[in-house]
């Protein structure tokens, strides 16, 4: 324990430790590129993460041409998310809109649709939908419904028909997406960030030749290990901190949690990613092996950390590997921290489990190091 | 022109005449040199042949928009027969699973955990608020905003399970006086495994095209060995062809790879014909290439490389292809920004050619957007490329 804080104290250490920093910030083109392009990103893709439908463009096949279809198209015509109506004058017509993209849904008024109101029945029109883009045109369907059922309303104002239940969304009122988003999108971009340049650190050495003369040093591997897992640990967590920031006070996201409670946290997850990184490191030979690795290792990670899908919805054997990727334990302390004011306790529950992933994949990377020495 | 110079051309010296031509021995020599270094670099198989099944494995099965299987809790503060029928309706629902309890306390606190993600409440006064009819709502459902796909799918399923219960009742509730009767095309049961796998396939081809390239090609400016290929005879289109050639057959091959697990394992129909779905992938590969090529030429660096690979190449095809999200629904600005993403031409053919069928009318547009930004990247780097041995 005694020599663990001496070497972590040393002179050489700190010596190291500068040098690794210099060496991933000196050059003015990386300093560049390891911070603006995770900053602009999240404030593009912040706003192209939408789950709203707008500038929709819509078809309308209309045999019946009555009053209230022609009720039904002027408020669809009118309304906030349709950007264009087309008229289908044939089922031809219809189709080949469709087919070529033009509309992601057409509504198909059948002969008798105002003459079914008028005779106070149950009127139905049909709307056919782009199933290629099924989730936007899902959402479409469900702004079609609230219009017709408006109308509805007008044309029968006898049947109030009132919902059976009641909904209150805790957190989040409105349903913003963007409260989620950008609190998720930090933790991708700075898993992301934290992978790349850890994952390059040894084999850049390596490529060049300079590990070797490394390792002829009186550098200890766990020397080498915390010179190359500190700066990018540093890099790491100014990076998160400018996303929790603009997060905050540029998007507005609510941030309802403890800033205390969140911080070490955050210092912890970019740990347990620089583990990783640092793994995959010292089993590469080149930077591209390394590059590629951390990239086999990255994209599945984020597709299975919870951000597109509820992680339970998966497989259980896919929720069981889950459990060892970063992302997904701290994707649920930071849209809790900012969103649901989540307690300690809960925090802590999310917290260990990455503790454990950074133990265990810095011991394997100074492991992997150490077997190179011999 | 002095008479020396003319005495040269008719009678050139060897090393010149090689130089002048276009040698196809020399760019098979350079395509095999390279097609083997890929081929033995366990990273490049990582890439080509690993990481797309993983990824079409993840986007069949775990990245599935459909909601299976949420957590919800159910509060049944009634012990009124119905209030114990309906609590049994929604426990017996596929898309749901139940926790029981008796008050709210329980469940808050699941809630702010992320263990439940909305709860129902049967309130004590049900049997009365039953009996009195339509005026008030029967039950309660909370939900966890911060997951507002998740929460909506809650919200609306809950309601779904309620109403389907009073009309086992007996208890119809009124039918609107206008109802609209969806049907999705292309999807009848609205699976987004379909629209997910071709749209993985971009995703797939943009790592290798687009990543691949341009670490390849920036090791080489980095070891200094791009130099001593430039100062061989070999000329610069030669060299090009011969580093993009294996890399473009390495995307064929695994296009195919691909397109047969889609079709064979995950069930996504191919409606449209093989030859639709390879032209649009190679012409997919010329701007996927190019992109590749001019980051590696500009940086010259691995690590920049791969940094602006990752951020102008792998995300955008994730993000700003209509892939995930879309495109006519975000502001304008971003909406310009995706015209010069080759992956928004390719996610949108692929969607058409497995889905819908051969549509030329959406292919043709596509092909030449993919052609044009693609001859765009590959005049800027030819000239990046000249420039940089004049310097």
């Amino acid at each position: 324990m005694r020599r663990l804080f001496r070497t972590l104290t040393s002179a050489r250490l700190r010596a190291q430790i500068v040098k690794e920093l210099l060496s991933i910030l000196r050059d003015p083109r990386s300093r560049l590129v390891v911070f603006a392009p995770p900053l602009m990103q999240l404030l593009i893709f912040t706003f192209a993460a939408t789950l709203e439908v707008r500038n929709a463009e819509i078809a309308v096949y209309d045999r019946d041409a009555g009053r209230w279809s022609h009720e039904v198209v002027a408020r669809i015509g009118a309304a906030d998310f349709v950007k264009r109506l087309h008229t289908a004058h044939s089922p031809d017509e219809l189709r080949r809109l469709i087919d070529e993209r033009q509309v992601i849904a057409a509504i198909d008024f059948a002969p008798d649709f105002s003459r079914a109101i008028a005779a106070g029945e149950p009127a139905t029109a049909q709307v056919i939908v782009d199933g290629r883009r099924s989730n936007a045109g899902q959402i479409t369907v469900g702004y079609l419904n609230t219009i017709v059922a408006e109308v509805g309303a007008t044309a029968r104002p006898d049947l109030q028909i009132a919902s059976p239940v009641s909904i209150r969304h805790w957190f989040n009122p409105n349903l913003t997406y963007r409260w989620f988003v950008v609190p998720a999108l930090s933790g991708i971009l700075m898993f992301f960030s934290a992978l790349m340049i850890t994952s390059l650190s040894i084999a850049r050495e390596r490529e060049l030749g300079t590990f070797d003369q490394l390792l002829v040093s009186p550098t200890t591997t766990l020397e080498i290990i915390v010179a190359k897992a500190v700066p990018a640990l540093a890099i790491g967590a100014a990076l998160g901190l400018m996303m929790i920031s603009a997060a905050a006070f540029i998007f507005r996201v609510p941030f309802t949690g403890s800033f205390v409670m969140l911080l070490p946290s955050l210092l912890l997850f970019i740990l347990s990613v620089v583990g990783i990184g640092l793994m995959i490191s010292s089993i590469s030979a080149t930077q591209q092996q390394a590059i590629l690795g951390s990239f086999a290792i990255g994209v599945p990670a984020v597709l299975m950390s919870g951000f597109a899908t509820p992680v339970e919805n998966m497989p259980t054997v896919l929720q069981w590997l889950a459990e060892a990727i970063p992302l997904k334990h701290f994707l649920i302390i930071v849209v809790g921290t900012f969103l649901k004011a989540m307690p300690p306790a809960d925090i802590i529950a999310n917290t260990w489990p990455l503790g454990i992933i950074a133990l265990v994949s810095l011991t394997m990377a100074s492991w992997f190091v150490r077997g190179r020495l011999q | 022109m002095k008479p020396g110079n003319t005495e040269l051309r008719a009678e050139p010296s060897p090393p010149e005449r090689v130089s002048r031509r276009f040698d196809w021995r020399r760019l098979i020599a350079l395509v095999r040199k390279e097609s083997l270094q890929a081929i033995r670099d366990p990273s490049t198989i990582l890439i080509a042949f690993v990481l797309p099944v993983v990824l079409l494995f993840l986007f069949a099965y775990a990245v599935s928009l459909d909601v299976r299987e949420v957590r919800v809790g159910v509060v049944l503060e009634s012990d009124a027969a119905a209030a114990q029928s309906l609590a049994a309706a929604f426990a017996g629902t596929r898309y749901l699973q139940v926790t029981p309890a008796r008050d709210r306390r329980e469940v808050i606190d699941q809630i702010v955990a992320g263990k439940l993600r909305g709860f129902v409440v049967i309130p004590q006064d049900f049997e009365r608020r039953l009996s009195a009819g339509k005026a008030q709502p029967l039950v309660q459902v909370i939900t966890d905003g911060s997951l507002p796909n998740t929460a909506n799918f809650v919200s609306n399923y809950a309601q779904g399970v309620v109403q389907t219960w009073a009309a086992g009742r007996g208890k119809t509730m009124p039918t609107p006086a206008i109802s609209l009767e969806p049907r999705y095309w292309f999807n009848a049961e609205l699976e987004s495994r379909r629209s997910l796998v071709p749209g993985a396939i971009a995703i797939v081809m943009t790592i290798i095209g687009t990543m691949l390239t341009a670490l390849v090609v920036a090791r080489e400016w980095e070891r200094g060995t791009m130099e001593a290929v430039l100062s061989t005879p070999a000329s610069v289109v030669e060299i090009l062809i011969g580093k993009l050639l294996p890399y473009f057959a390495l995307g064929m091959i695994a296009t195919l790879g691909s397109a047969a697990l889609a079709i064979g394992v995950f069930n996504v129909p191919l409606r449209g014909s093989l030859l639709a779905l390879m032209t649009l992938s190679a012409v997919f590969l010329i701007p996927a290439l190019g992109q590749g090529l001019l980051i590696s030429s500009v940086t010259k660096n691995q690590f920049l490389a791969s940094q602006i690979a990752l951020f102008s190449g792998f995300l955008p095809s994730f993000l700003l292809s209509g892939f995930l999200f879309e495109i006519d629904a975000m502001p304008q600005w971003i909406q310009a920004i995706t015209y010069v993403i080759p992956a928004r031409y390719f996610v949108s053919s692929l969607q058409t050619v497995f889905l819908a069928g051969d549509v030329w009318a959406v292919f043709v547009p596509n092909l030449a957007a993919m052609a044009a930004i693609g001859v765009v990247f590959f005049a800027i780097a030819r000239s990046k490329t000249r420039k940089n041995l004049e310097a």
